[in-house]
């Protein structure tokens, strides 16, 4: 049980952090505190992957005389991927929420979905004609 | 040089390399970004019908990148199951590329129309890696790619209605993506290589291990949010309405076939079927959630009134159909599935790219604006119809194949209780296609039509697409001896 806790702790740390950017896409309105989850959640996916490269006793992957164990580079290649690709969507979200905001004039999510009801109710139902 | 080692990689670079050279020249001569895209198309299309060609005459084609070693390489791997899809893929893409040209033109702004078809063009090589590599982080790379230019693209027309999908799609989207990536994680921490033929080779001896069970879960879940299966389907509906046509038609036709075609890959090929026996009922629950799909997307197109609406719910229940024959899992099921795949690429196609020209015509997009054009529009709707007769399931027509092989399967596998599901089913598309058909062609609409057809360069790519439903549910021998030879592959020597 203690070694559960103590001896994993990385682990409880990855899981907290993806379940507060997890949280945070889901249960914000603001659309860029969206965005942000999001990023906290490709984080901590990005130390999940890095931890497990990790060599006891290892240095950092560049090639020194002095070295005898080296860390795994692979999973560091792996992320930095990662991190392009996390940077990408970040720029593509942010761009289309600047295309919201110039359309809705709002980026709080409930105020954008009031506004989309209200137009598609109007579409469905048009005002009757005045006598 | 010898060019015929080096295909497969070709089949991806040329769209890739297209992607960066059509802004280039658009700044140059705005028209010749266009003609670029399809070239580059239809020069991917050949190498894919070469290279199935070859898999058809010697085998497994592996190609390693860079001529590293696999597992310390990447590899690429076109076998009977690839090598089919791309050339659906492929083909289907260059129909809607001859489609696009004049549909662009109307529903996105002029300056803008070099900047979309390069987006376009990383979406097709985003397609055409994830069917084609055998490195799982490469496949996380690729199936990235697409969904970052499928976001684009779908937010790239002038409805602002697209925008709330798109962002909606890209949360989800990037949900799924980053639960395919811990997965792919837990895989490569547990074995130590990203080759999917070294996972096929190591994992066997780990299926009791809590961490391989978790990465099948997350990689399912996340493919499922992909491929739209129920209750992941949320984000479809709203994209395919407010997306430009073309894209709507494109991602309809290819986008979800190939999540799908990515789940067999790692449902059968890194994960062998023995995993489902001992660890995980896997099987099972992508058999209820297939039913789910298939009742439930059939009974909320009916009461749509958007035609696009309509038609992206009724793709809903038809994923459900391909994922039913992965829920059951014997040859005759997985036949079913994949010939599906070929027939709700044709048959989705067509519809769409039917839909698109009436909205190019008169920019209608509901139901009831469609009294009459029987007369208007005779060629668009002799297709629409055909599109709805294969979808309905009527022999003759590709759509009645693939049922024919999910009924079979089902029977064989004991679960006779699944054929009347199929069949309501079928009678519930019925109800809401011949409702349109009925408004098409049998509704009065009081004035003189005179017949004015969509542009040439948009009829034709739709009757080649549906005309393709009759050759191929006709001469059924062609798909079904690929695919056949490709589920003998997946499910190991039967």
């Amino acid at each position: 049980m203690i070694e559960l806790f103590f001896g994993k702790y990385h682990y409880w740390i990855y899981i907290a952090l993806m379940m507060i950017g997890f949280y945070a896409m889901i249960a914000k309105e603001n659309l860029i505190k969206k965005i942000i989850g999001m990023n906290i959640f490709q984080t901590a996916v990005f130390l999940f992957y890095i931890s497990a490269g990790k060599v006891r006793g290892g240095t950092a992957p560049i090639l020194w005389e002095k070295a005898v164990l080296y860390d795994n580079p692979l999973p560091h290649t792996l992320m930095l991927t990662g991190i392009v690709v996390s940077v990408s969507t970040t720029a593509v979200a942010f761009a289309i929420v600047i295309k919201i905001y110039r359309e809705y004039g709002t980026i709080e999510e409930d105020k954008i979905l009031g506004l989309a009801e209200g137009e598609r109710f109007r579409e469905e139902n048009p005002a009757p004609p005045v006598p | 040089m010898n060019l015929e080692a080096h295909l497969p990689i070709l089949a991806i670079i040329i769209p890739l390399i297209s992607a960066f050279v059509i802004p280039l020249f658009g700044r140059i001569n705005k028209a010749c970004a266009w003609y670029i895209a399809i070239s580059a198309i239809s020069l991917s299309f050949i190498i894919s019908v070469s290279l199935l060609n070859s898999v058809l005459a010697d085998g497994t084609v592996s190609y390693r990148l860079g001529g590293w070693e696999p597992p310390w390489g990447i590899e690429y791997v076109v076998d009977y199951l690839s090598g089919f899809v791309m050339v659906i893929v492929s083909a289907i893409a260059v129909v809607m590329t001859l489609y696009a040209k004049k549909s662009v033109e109307k529903e996105i702004d002029e300056s803008r129309i070099s900047a979309f078809y390069a987006i376009y063009m990383l979406f097709f090589t985003g397609l055409m890696g994830m069917t084609i590599t055998g490195d799982i982080f490469n496949l996380y790379v690729f199936i990235e790619i697409t969904a970052l230019s499928g976001y684009a693209l779908s937010a790239a027309g002038k409805k602002r209605e697209a925008l709330i999908a798109t962002y909606n799609y890209l949360i989800l989207g990037t949900i799924a993506a980053t639960f395919i990536l811990i997965g792919i994680g837990y895989l490569y921490i547990v074995t130590g290589t990203l080759n999917m033929a070294d996972l096929k080779m190591r994992l066997p001896g780990l299926y009791g291990s809590t961490s391989v069970m978790t990465a099948f879960a997350f990689i399912t879940v996340g493919l499922s949010l992909k491929l739209a299966l129920f209750p992941f389907h949320i984000w479809l509906p709203n994209v395919y309405t407010h997306a430009p046509s073309v894209v709507s038609s494109l991602m309809a036709a290819t986008g979800t076939k190939v999540a799908l075609y990515v789940l067999l890959r790692m449902m059968f090929t890194v994960f062998t079927v023995d995993f489902y026996l001992k660890a995980v009922p896997a099987t099972t629950i992508f058999l209820i959630l297939g039913i789910l799909a298939i009742i439930s997307g059939s009974i909320i197109a009916i009461s749509q009134t958007n035609i696009k609406r309509m038609l992206a719910y009724s793709s809903v229940g038809q994923i459900g159909y391909m994922v039913l024959g992965v829920g059951l899992a014997n040859p005759l099921a997985l036949t079913g599935s994949l010939i599906h795949i070929l027939n709700h690429a044709l048959m989705k196609g067509t519809l769409f790219m039917a839909a698109g020209a009436v909205f190019y015509m008169t920019g209608a997009e509901n139901i009831s604006d469609l009294r009459g054009m029987g007369r208007k529009m005779p060629f668009t709707m002799a297709a629409f119809t055909i599109g709805s007769l294969s979808m309905i399931g009527f022999p003759l027509t590709v759509g009645f194949v693939s049922k024919w092989y999910l009924a079979m399967g089902a029977i064989k596998s004991g679960m006779w209780w699944l054929v009347p599901v199929i069949l309501l089913s079928s009678l519930l598309t019925a109800v809401y296609l011949l409702r349109v058909i009925e408004t098409i062609y049998f509704s009065e609409t009081g004035k003189e039509t005179t017949p004015e057809d969509a542009p040439a360069g948009m009829v034709i790519p739709i009757l080649i697409l549906a005309s393709l439903c009759l050759v191929f549910g006709i001469f059924t021998f062609m798909p079904v001896g690929v695919a056949s030879r490709a589920v003998t592959l997946l499910l190991g020597v039967q």
